[in-house]
């Protein structure tokens, strides 16, 4: 499964710069609003699930070696968080959906916790 | 070049997979306007095809844009001129020969946007033009090529000149111990930088050869220990790093307000941080949990009203060494790692 697949079945929008997306595959998923439970729980290259949208999630992101964040409930990172994300290659993804439905279709879609 | 559509289920190996994504990436990022070759060799209606001919030849092009007044009214390509050489007829206009309806790409536009035309349409070259519509160049797949290949060998280049240049900082300067010192100030509050410092010390780490794994643990301790100076402090704090070829010393100071208790404070879950920290997610009461995890060794001392010192070790087996001081067999093993 790769983050195109993902981005097209749960009909995601992508913030941040276009990129081959069918080039990455998730290695899991993984879904918190607590900064400090990322830090312990989410693995190199998986997907983090979560509400939140400030720019400390892309710094999070950037050093877990994360392979995208999908901001769920339609909150909006700021533009200068956007921007930090594609200077530090983090794909952000946005969808209205809640947390608990998009961590649903990625465990349907057969991603993990590994 | 292959004219076939990309292929879906292509055999990628893990070496390569860092280099094709990346040369993905490029065809996103590099402009038309970078690669294509301006100004383009161009011809007008009223030539003959043995001109068109004389010029393939001498300028070592295999077709060219049609200009009329300014205007850009067709192309001309090798295969229309081996129609006309076919049919005796290189004594013929241009206009008799040429495409009329050519699609063009723009300058500004990425260098995706000219795959996907090469790929949907078959045709070998195209006409670049201006936001105005003037022709500035013209761009093929060797083109692309070229281009691609330049940004990656600089890539490449630029990187790796910055990791071969860190590597080697141990090995070069002679002391009996030698040592780099990394130190950030932070700010109380500012958590629109929040994770700057983790995210350079880890660069920098990566490129003094620290595996993936050793810069990711001191990037989780880093960050951490960042985040409390910018919730938790009066005046915001200190964070410095000494980096020595066989330990990584990590450190915090601040000027208070202090950690009543420290016990308390190392219990997952237990937080003082305010609601509207918790907000944006911090205050989970796992940092100095998470921080304990990532280290070899940490040492917590805090005084109220007096300031906090963090300090946390990371050891470096033998073959994780910084610099290139280890052995040869060591480098062989990194090198052939550096696909990472």
């Amino acid at each position: 499964m790769t983050l195109q697949d993902i981005i097209q079945q749960l009909d995601l929008t992508v913030l941040t710069r276009k990129t081959d997306f069918g080039g990455i595959a998730p290695a899991s998923g993984y879904a918190s609003d607590l900064l400090s439970c990322v830090m312990a729980g989410a693995k190199r290259k998986s997907v983090w699930v979560t509400l939140q949208a400030h720019a400390n999630i892309v710094a999070v992101a950037a050093l877990l070696d994360l392979s995208a964040v999908i901001i769920t409930e339609g909150a909006m990172p700021d533009p200068s968080a956007i921007a930090k994300a594609d200077e530090e290659g983090i794909i952000l993804l946005s969808t209205p959906k809640a947390t608990f439905e998009v961590a649903g279709r990625l465990w349907e879609m057969g991603l993990r916790t590994e | 070049m292959n004219e076939g559509p990309i292929r879906a289920d292509r055999v990628i190996t893990d070496g390569a997979a860092g280099l094709i994504t990346r040369v993905e990436e490029l065809a996103y990022e590099l402009k038309i306007g970078e690669v294509m070759t301006s100004p383009a060799k161009t011809v007008t209606p009223d030539m003959r095809m043995s001109d068109v001919l004389a010029l393939f030849r001498d300028a070592k092009v295999s077709g060219a844009p049609v200009m009329a007044n300014g205007e850009l009214v067709g192309i001309v390509s090798i295969a229309d001129l081996i129609r006309a050489l076919q049919e005796n007829n290189t004594a013929a206009a241009v206009s008799e020969y040429m495409t009329m309806q050519v699609t063009t790409l723009e300058a500004g536009s990425p260098v995706i946007e000219a795959l996907k035309l090469f790929t949907a349409t078959r045709v070998g070259r195209l006409p670049v033009v201006d936001q105005a519509g003037h022709l500035v160049g013209i761009i093929t797949k060797g083109d692309i090529t070229r281009g691609v290949l330049r940004a990656l060998e600089y890539d490449y280049q630029e990187e790796e000149v910055r990791k071969y240049r860190a590597r080697h900082l141990f090995e070069d300067i002679v002391s009996d111990r030698t040592s780099l010192t990394l130190r950030y100030k932070i700010k109380q509050g500012d958590f629109a930088h929040g994770g700057n410092a983790s995210s350079h010390i880890k660069r920098a780490l990566v490129r003094l050869g620290a595996s993936p794994q050793i810069a990711r643990r001191c990037g989780i301790a880093i960050y951490e220990a960042e985040m409390n100076l910018i919730i938790h402090t009066t005046n915001g704090g200190a964070v410095r790093v000494e980096i020595e070829p066989h330990q990584i010393v990590m450190e915090t100071i601040d000027d208070g307000p202090g950690i009543e208790d420290i016990d308390l404070a190392m219990t997952p879950g237990y937080s003082t941080a305010p609601d509207s920290v918790r907000e944006l997610g911090f205050g989970a009461g796992m940092g100095l949990k998470n921080i304990q995890r990532c280290v070899d060794d940490m040492y917590l001392d805090s005084t109220v009203g007096r300031g906090t010192r963090l300090e946390m070790r990371i050891f470096l087996k033998p073959d994780e060494q910084l610099g290139d001081s280890s052995s040869p067999a060591d480098r062989a093993g990194r090198n052939g790692g550096a696909s990472q």
